[in-house]
């Protein structure tokens, strides 16, 4: 059995012998599922060094259509696995001390194992059919553990409203790959990019127009799956669900797929520079919106959720950048600068300290009695300081310090691939300050200064088996970008050309501080927030005018219905053959003329009727 | 010499004839004896057919004919029965004309 | 000669026939009916069917008209008064009758093998012999049949005319 095929299959094992065997016990079912996931991580460590091979199984065939589990693997794929592993095995951890005391362990331990499947699968894809099958279940899994607190409405909604997104962005999806089946005949991507390399010579007008059409419906998936601009609404209701759930799925991994599938196909790109385009608008104004929402939130975990948004614009915008320069087409192997590995740089680091503050704040609601509110926080770097410098650690990593974290050079290098374009490339900039605001915001805050309630007061640092995560992943965030890390996924971190030397990392670097700077002078020592932006804090509005959208839109559906069953199904069909066969009835009850001569006569009509048709038109 | 076609043509005459006082008579008893008049053109053209189709010895096919025997039997019953019939309603009804009697009216 | 006597008896025939639907009198009626069976008997005989043309006179003239002579008397039927037509069925009726007509000649000018005219016969006058001889062999069954026919119809008028017992 193939390595990969064993890193697929066992977290499905796990989660089906949650659902049918330890059901009742929590504990055996969280153990099975860790268990689980810690042969995947060996599985994948094994994977980064070498081991495991593409491999295929027929999965069903139809007519000339096969559809096969295949498995496709290059660097991408075997980092991808390790941070998809490595981080859920650090979840997995911290939630057996954080859901210690949750009456549906199991069940949420068995979500957890059904979301390492589904994710394994889209990481391994090496074709369209099986991404969409993983790409959906991932989509389960997020709406099992988001709704995982069901009986709070808030949850139940929030688990609903990300679904029906997703699947809003998976219809167009959809679209995409049959677009692209119909132009080259398969679904997988080795045989789709050769296919359109042949077909770039024929009809290339109409071949282009499809092209960019496909690319763009594939990217509604991406929009729908990493929570871009305009389907982003999900995403900060996600976070009702538990926090280990934020982390792992909301913030590394189930959002990145998105990413990671437009990376996977940027050879896409290439052809459709007015879809790339596009993507790239889309993906600068989910950053500059979340971080400007950001900026007035005062639920830590709603920060983080926007502060998600904004990395996952980041790393839309620089997909959007490839075949803009003036670099080839390369494989993904190669350390050319290819916009795409920067996204997929990005998404890699970010999935680090990402996860790592999330867990952070994971481990102050702990301690704060499950207080989520930051300005009900406050002075908890004397009490968990632990917790306060991992967190110190993500946040530098997030805000790009220059050298020390990995932050740095993913964000230079997304900032470097936007750099030919100047309208996307100041906004992006605007972002870095933005970022470096709203999160100095919330550490000063939350962690300094004096405790603001009483839920601050008494908090004390968590256990180490919450606390020893957060070092890991602490560390990662400094040593990811390292050069001989990374060169292990697949790339050189120091080695990723820019033009114009060092004035992008300078101008960077420079957003970085005033936004800290400034950060420090407006919130230090403060008791409640001295900025109110209505328009931020109510998220610029985008859900009420959803909600008036799909109001309008099923008040007309209804109209119709209601007028098509009054006036088609009950007044012509029912009532119609009711009046129908009454009147024909009435009718024909003339005939019974009750007198016998009627009757002759009408007898001889018919009379004359058969001698007419019998004899004479014989 | 007559040909057949003259026979059936009187016979369909005497028929229509017959249907039209069926029709158009108000007198259940003349309508009756319209019924005698049509019953009785069926019998010339049994008569005639049977006359006209001769067999190889020269005989007439006595099929019609005996047709006709049992065809006027059975009328004669029928008008004793049917007078019986007229008989019993005009007792109920104090009527003969056919048009006061539409109670199956509808 | 033949031709002629035809011509006479086939107008005697219809026109007797026409009278009894035209006139409004019963009587009237009944008794052109009786002259136009006579007319219709002797046209029996002119196509040699001697049995038939004697009991067309005796049963049907005979009897059954008598009958119904005895019935107008007995429920006393006046003349019909004149009443005021109706065109629809008035109408109606005349339609129906002319489209019959209408289809009679239609299909006698097409009607070919009846243009033949009649062959003579093998032999004249033994027509009841063999008219009995045909019932009683062939069609004996049917004439039992018949026998018992007005025996129900005998009961049945009895039972008819009963008057209800009080």
């Amino acid at each position: 059995m193939p390595l990969p095929f064993i890193i697929l299959f066992l977290p499905l094992i796990a989660a089906l012998v949650i659902l049918l065997g330890t059901r009742r016990s929590g504990q055996t079912s969280a153990m099975v599922s860790v268990g689980s996931v810690l042969i995947t991580l060996a599985c994948a460590i094994a994977m980064l060094f070498g081991a495991g091979e593409a491999a295929s199984l027929t999965w069903m065939t139809i007519g000339d259509l096969t559809l096969d589990i295949g498995i496709e693997i290059d660097s991408k794929t075997r980092s991808m696995m390790f941070i998809v592993t490595f981080i859920g095995a650090l979840v997995h951890i911290f939630s057996l001390q954080y859901m210690k005391d949750d009456d549906a362990k199991a069940r949420f331990f068995g979500g957890l194992s059904l979301f390492m499947f589904s994710m394994t699968g889209i990481v391994l894809a090496d074709n369209f059919a099986m991404m969409f099958i993983f790409w959906e279940l991932v989509g389960v899994s997020s709406y099992l553990l988001i709704g995982h607190w069901y009986q709070k409405n808030s949850a139940a909604d929030a688990a609903k409203k990300a679904f029906l997104m997703n699947r809003i962005g998976d219809f167009g999806f959809m679209i995409g790959i049959l677009i692209l089946f119909g132009l080259t005949g398969s679904l997988s991507f080795s045989d789709i990019n050769n296919g359109l390399e042949i077909a770039e010579g024929a009809s290339e007008s109409k071949q282009a127009g499809l092209l960019t059409l496909a690319t763009l419906c594939i990217f509604c998936g991406a929009i729908g799956k990493s929570a871009q601009f305009p389907l982003h609404t999900w995403l900060p209701d996600a976070m009702e669900g538990p926090t280990p759930v934020s982390a792992l799925i909301h913030a590394a991994t189930m959002v990145a797929a998105g990413v990671y599938m437009l990376v996977k196909v940027s050879f896409l790109l290439y052809a459709a520079p007015l879809a790339a385009e596009v993507i790239s608008y889309i993906g600068c104004i989910t950053a500059l919106i979340a971080a400007l929402i950001a900026t007035q939130q005062d639920d830590i975990k709603k920060v983080l959720a926007y502060s998600t948004l904004s990395q996952l614009g980041y790393m839309v915008m620089a997909v959007g950048f490839v075949g803009m320069g003036e670099f080839d087409k390369q494989g993904p192997d190669s350390n050319i600068f290819d916009p795409a590995n920067a996204a997929y740089f990005h998404l890699y680091t970010h999935a680090f300290f990402k996860a790592l503050l999330f867990l952070g704040s994971g481990a102050v609601i702990y301690a704060c009695h499950h207080q989520q509110n930051i300005w009900k926080m406050g002075g908890l770097k004397q009490k968990m300081p632990i917790t306060t410098g991992t967190f110190a650690i993500g946040t530098a990593a997030l805000l790009g310090i220059p050298y020390i974290t990995s932050g740095f050079f993913s964000k230079d290098s997304v900032l470097a691939a936007t750099y030919s374009k100047p309208h996307v490339f100041i906004p992006a900039l605007c972002t870095v300050f933005l970022t470096a605001f709203y999160m100095t915001r919330l550490f000063v805050v939350a962690f300094l200064g004096k405790a603001k309630s009483d839920d601050a007061e008494h908090a004390k640092e968590v256990p180490p088996i919450m606390f020893l995560p957060l070092v890991l992943l602490a560390v990662f965030s400094i040593a990811a970008g390292w050069s001989f890390v990374s060169k292990l996924f697949g790339f050189d971190s120091h080695h990723i050309p820019h033009p114009h030397g060092l004035l992008i990392p300078v101008l960077a670097s420079l957003m970085g501080f005033a936004g800290i700077g400034i950060g420090f002078l407006i919130y230090r020592g403060k008791e409640k927030d001295p900025i109110r932006i209505p328009l931020l804090a109510n998220k610029f509005g985008f859900d009420e005018l959803y909600a008036g959208i799909v109001r309008i839109f099923q008040d007309t559906v209804a109209y119709v219905a209601k007028a098509l069953d009054q006036i088609l199904i009950d007044g012509l069909l029912v009532r119609g053959l009711g009046a129908i066969t009454a009147g024909t009835g009435s009718l024909l009850r003339r005939l019974q003329v009750g007198n016998l001569q009627g009757y002759a006569f009408l007898f001889g009509l018919g009379v004359i009727a058969i001698i007419y048709f019998l004899i004479i038109s014989v | 010499m007559v040909s057949l076609n003259e026979y059936l043509l009187v016979s369909g005459l005497l028929f229509a004839i017959g249907f039209a006082g069926v029709l158009l008579r108000r007198n259940i008893i003349v309508i009756f004896m319209c019924l005698e008049i049509m019953l009785s053109a069926a019998n010339l053209s049994l008569v005639a057919f049977s006359r006209f189709n001769l067999s190889e010895a020269g005989v007439p096919n006595y099929n019609g004919q005996v047709l006709v025997f049992f065809i006027i039997t059975v009328a004669a019953a029928e008008v004793a029965l049917g007078l019986a019939i007229i008989v019993a309603l005009f007792r109920a009804r104090r009527t003969v004309h056919v048009e006061d009697l539409d109670s199956m009216k509808n | 000669m033949e031709q002629l006597a035809f011509y006479i008896f086939s107008a005697i025939m219809l026109g007797f026939a026409a009278s009894v639907v035209v006139n409004r009198n019963p009587v009237t009626s009944a008794l052109s009916l009786v002259v136009s069976f006579v007319g219709l008997a002797a046209l029996f005989v002119m196509l040699n069917a001697y049995f038939i043309g004697i009991i067309q006179v005796l049963v049907y003239a005979g009897a059954v008209m008598v009958l119904f002579l005895f019935i107008i008397m007995l429920m006393d039927i006046k003349a019909e008064k004149r009443r005021e037509l109706n065109l629809v069925a008035f109408g109606g009726g005349i339609a129906v009758t002319l489209g019959f007509v209408a289809q009679l000649a239609t299909v006698l000018s097409k009607f070919t093998p009846g243009r033949a005219k009649m062959s003579p016969l093998a032999n004249e006058g033994s027509d009841v012999k063999l008219v009995g001889h045909e019932l009683f062999t062939n069609y004996n069954f049917h004439l039992q049949v018949i026998g018992v026919l007005l025996l129900v119809s005998t009961i049945g008028v009895v039972v008819l005319s009963r008057r209800a017992t009080k």
